[in-house]
């Protein structure tokens, strides 16, 4: 039985490989911990724990939504203008309505974002527009409403009521609320994508889009549902949004879809679609808050941060392909184990 | 069993591609519980009756009746609700996915909850595959499995729905003897499930072994839909052919001359080994074998394309290290892909911008493309391979398939090279296209090129080729002179058997 064996021991090494993603990041996640911890003051304290806590909650909850949207091989690029506009609305209205629910505003950010979702999965599943395209235009157009309504005008943090102020500094078991809310969100998605016949689509359409329209499965629906999930969600970061940051403007949040999407790449899922997990997502967004953090602590200038932000996503990439070309040698072999050799090892 | 009742009718189906017929007013039957062997040679039209049965395209007229009932299939999830499904040459599958969760992809079996219930995902697809005689288990993930293992994929997943009609378009082209023999047992218990099956194959002795019923085609007409056991091998080809070898494969006389390109134990790990060969001038090398053998890959890697692991190339005598098709076309050789819609031709463009893509730089003299001069060009390939348009700038997609592999073939022969290698030249083209490549093919070799020529029509490999190297499971299994290459000897080398005297 030299043959089973030979197969059993290299279906190990394929599963390993698709496993060594997320083990990947984690000890680069280790490594920086180790790295700021010797080099940056203050670095492993609790409250600078709680302070990345709630940096990356905003992020993190979003990034949960594309990686809906990149699963299916689209992206959602107007995320951060989808973050500004609720997070205005969410403020705006609570400002002139003291006594509002504070779960009521959430939803109103929450409805806005899924309108706002809506949008765009109607432009790229209907109006067969490349999804890097149509969410450029809603980037563009969703912050120019939010500076039409905003009028110039911006929310201070001391027309807001304290309750929704208090929200982003309290603690429930030594962790900060808003990561609470992006914990909750992350299940959330996780179990849909594994529980929910719908979401489970989204691996099949991103894997093979001509496959997925043969074997029967609505993929215009499917691409809609997913753009709508992360418009959601970016709602819902809107209001964390509101809630960090108590003063929004028209300005606000700009640039958070390139923090998002890197969040998104790092943590492995694949920008061709098909494949990554939600745990991936959230290990990318917790690594980009934490090197931004170290860094900051060790005072590097704004061109550093933004330098190796840059590289972590040229990295994650690269490794990605390499590991998949490895991937494919393994494969390739294994279809002819006599010729695995030819040329000889290397 | 021939008077069990019909499952599926056409009647009258027509189907017309820019002027050209794919179908011809088709009318046959398939009855329940058999299987119904579909032959013609490439571009008779089983490909077509395929797509329109699984609602890919739709045909111009005619009907398809289903269990009595007329019935219209606009797309392919409307197939798949009336039970047709369909296994192509290359099995659709969700690289990405588990093998279980391949067979339930889109119609996930759900809990009472309604959530995923991968227990019953697993526990089927494990059952189906354990029918199947399946090798793998249900939790791998589907990359890397291979085309075999693909096609069993394919068939669980047809069983775990209600197909009734399962379409298999050649589906032991990639097989291996014994993997044919485990699908015709497979094929045979579907049969006795009730389901009907539409086979597909090249190989006639196939279809004897397996089909209840034949049905014949040629260019796009019905010739004939006969019971298999009255129906001699010899009478189908005629049926099929319709007319002699000679008159198909016009081959002009060249002069052989000196070795022009020589590969020496070439090489690409779990792909091909040990591959040496050499092609002389005004010589057409065929290269014989099945689906999936390693022609193709062959071709890829000595244009540059995929990388050699190893052994040596000459060309002229003078070393080459396959790097880039760039690289490759600078010293002369080119290359004509399988794929010619995807990967050898810019579909949106003009049959003048295409045929010019591999020559730029010669009409560019001082960094400005000159119109004149490459209108000029497409203008002489058009007439000499005879492209049917209405002139230069007629945009390539509005052309026949026929068409379109024309202007690839002129846009590498702009280039000028010495050596070309065409794979699958007349891969769906209409007959009437055929002979004129085939005579373009024949001139170029009188003219002094060399051709290497990959193709699964074996008639095509046997009328054009002065020698024929058939390759099985990546190896070089037989060198075959012109004289001595017969039908037998070719499959046999290709399919690994021995042969008889």
């Amino acid at each position: 039985m030299t043959a089973g064996m030979l197969t059993g021991r290299m279906r190990v090494s394929t599963d390993t490989i698709f496993r060594l993603r997320e083990l990947g990041i984690f000890a680069a996640l280790m490594f920086c911990l180790l790295f700021f911890g010797v080099k940056a003051n203050n670095f492993l304290t609790v409250t600078n724990w709680q302070d990345i806590g709630t940096d990356v909650a905003i992020v993190a909850a979003v990034a949960v939504g594309e990686t809906m949207v990149v699963l299916t091989r689209n992206i959602d690029l107007s995320v951060g203008s989808i973050i500004g506009l609720t997070a205005y609305i969410s403020s705006n209205t609570l400002q002139h309505h003291h006594h509002a629910s504070l779960v009521v505003i959430a939803l109103l950010a929450m409805g806005v974002g899924l309108l706002c979702g809506l949008g765009n999965g109607i432009l790229v599943a209907l109006g067969r527009i490349p999804a890097i395209i149509a969410t450029l235009a809603t980037l563009a157009i969703y912050r120019g409403i939010l500076f039409e309504i905003t009028n110039g005008q911006n929310v201070l943090a001391s027309n807001l009521p304290q309750n929704f102020l208090n929200l982003s500094s309290r603690n429930f078991a030594g962790i900060p609320s808003l990561a609470w809310m992006a914990i909750v969100v992350a299940a959330f998605g996780a179990a849909l994508l594994r529980w929910v016949p719908w979401a489970r689509d989204f691996y099949a359409i991103g894997s093979n889009p001509d496959a997925a329209r043969f074997t029967g499965i609505p993929v215009a629906r499917r691409l809609v549902a997913a753009f709508m999930l992360s418009g959601l969600l970016a709602g819902l970061g809107g209001f964390m949004f509101a809630a960090r940051f108590a003063g929004v403007d028209a300005t606000s949040a700009n640039g958070y879809e390139f923090l998002i999407v890197t969040a998104v790449v790092i943590g492995g899922v694949n920008v061709f679609g098909g494949s990554g997990t939600v745990l991936g997502a959230m290990l990318g967004a917790v690594l980009v808050a934490t090197i931004n953090d170290g860094f900051t602590l060790m005072r590097f200038s704004q061109f550093w941060q933004e330098f190796f932000q840059g590289a972590a996503i040229v990295v994650a990439v690269t490794v990605d392909a390499i590991m998949f070309r490895k991937l494919q040698d393994v494969l390739r072999r294994r279809r002819r184990p006599e010729l695995a050799n030819v040329g000889g090892r290397r | 069993m021939s008077d069990a009742p019909a499952l599926v009718e056409l009647r009258g189906i027509s189907k017309s591609y820019g002027g050209v017929h794919a179908l011809k007013d088709v009318s046959f039957a398939i009855r329940k519980a058999s299987v119904h062997a579909l032959v013609g040679e490439n571009g008779a039209g089983k490909s077509t009756i395929v797509k329109t049965l699984t609602g890919v395209i739709h045909a111009d007229e005619g009907q398809i009746v289903i269990d009595g009932e007329a019935a219209s299939i606009p797309d392919p999830p409307a197939a798949y609700r009336l039970g047709i499904l369909a296994m192509y040459q290359e099995p659709t599958v969700f690289q990405d996915l588990t093998v279980a969760e391949n067979v339930f992809a889109g119609r996930h079996p759900r809990t009472r909850a309604g959530t995923v219930d991968w227990s019953t995902i697993r526990r089927r697809a494990k059952q189906l595959l354990g029918e199947l005689g399946a090798d793998f288990g249900p939790d791998r993930p589907v990359r890397g499995l291979g085309v075999a293992d693909r096609q069993l994929l394919e068939i669980a997943k047809a069983l775990s729905s209600e197909a009734r009609l399962l379409i298999m378009d050649e589906p032991t082209a990639a097989l291996s003897p014994p993997e044919v023999e485990r699908l015709f047992d497979i094929v045979r218990g579907l049969k006795e499930r009730g389901v009907s099956i539409v086979f597909i194959s090249h190989r006639l002795e196939e279809v004897e072994a397996i089909s209840d019923t034949v049905t014949i085609l040629r260019d796009g007409t019905h010739v004939a839909t006969r019971p298999t056991a009255g129906l001699p091998r010899s009478e189908m080809v005629q049926l099929m052919v319709g007319r002699s070898l000679d008159q198909l494969f016009p081959k002009e006389e060249a002069e052989i001359g000196d070795v022009v390109l020589r590969a020496e134990g070439l090489g690409r790990r779990g792909v091909f080994a040990d591959v040496s060969f050499e092609i002389r001038r005004g010589e057409i090398v065929g290269l014989a074998g099945f689906v999936g053998a390693g022609r193709t890959e062959v071709a890829r890697a000595l244009f540059g394309i995929d990388r050699l692991d190893a052994g040596k190339v000459s060309i002229d005598g003078r070393g080459f290290r396959p790097r880039s098709p760039r690289k490759a076309l600078r010293r002369g050789l080119a290359y004509l892909p399988e794929d010619r819609l995807t990967q050898g031709l810019i579909q949106p463009l003009s049959i003048s911008t295409n045929t010019s893509l591999a020559v730029l730089p010669e009409l560019t003299p001082l960094g400005f493309l000159r119109p004149r001069a490459e209108r000029a060009l497409a203008r002489r390939f058009m007439e000499q391979l005879r492209i049917r348009a209405f002139g230069p700038s007629q945009v390539v997609r509005s052309l026949s398939g026929g068409n379109q592999q024309k202007v690839v073939l002129s846009k590498w022969l702009a280039a000028e090279p010495r050596i070309l290698i065409l794979d699958e030249p007349t891969h769906g083209v209409d007959v009437g296209t055929k002979a004129d490549v085939h005579r373009t093919i024949s001139h170029l070799a009188a003219q002094g090129l060399s051709i290497l020529l990959i193709s699964s029509e074996l008639p095509e490999i046997l009328g054009m080729s002065d020698r024929v190297l058939v390759m099985r499971e990546g190896r070089l299994v037989a060198e075959i002179g012109r004289a001595d290459a017969t039908q037998e000897r070719v499959v046999a080398a290709a399919a690994g058997i021995a042969e008889a005297a």
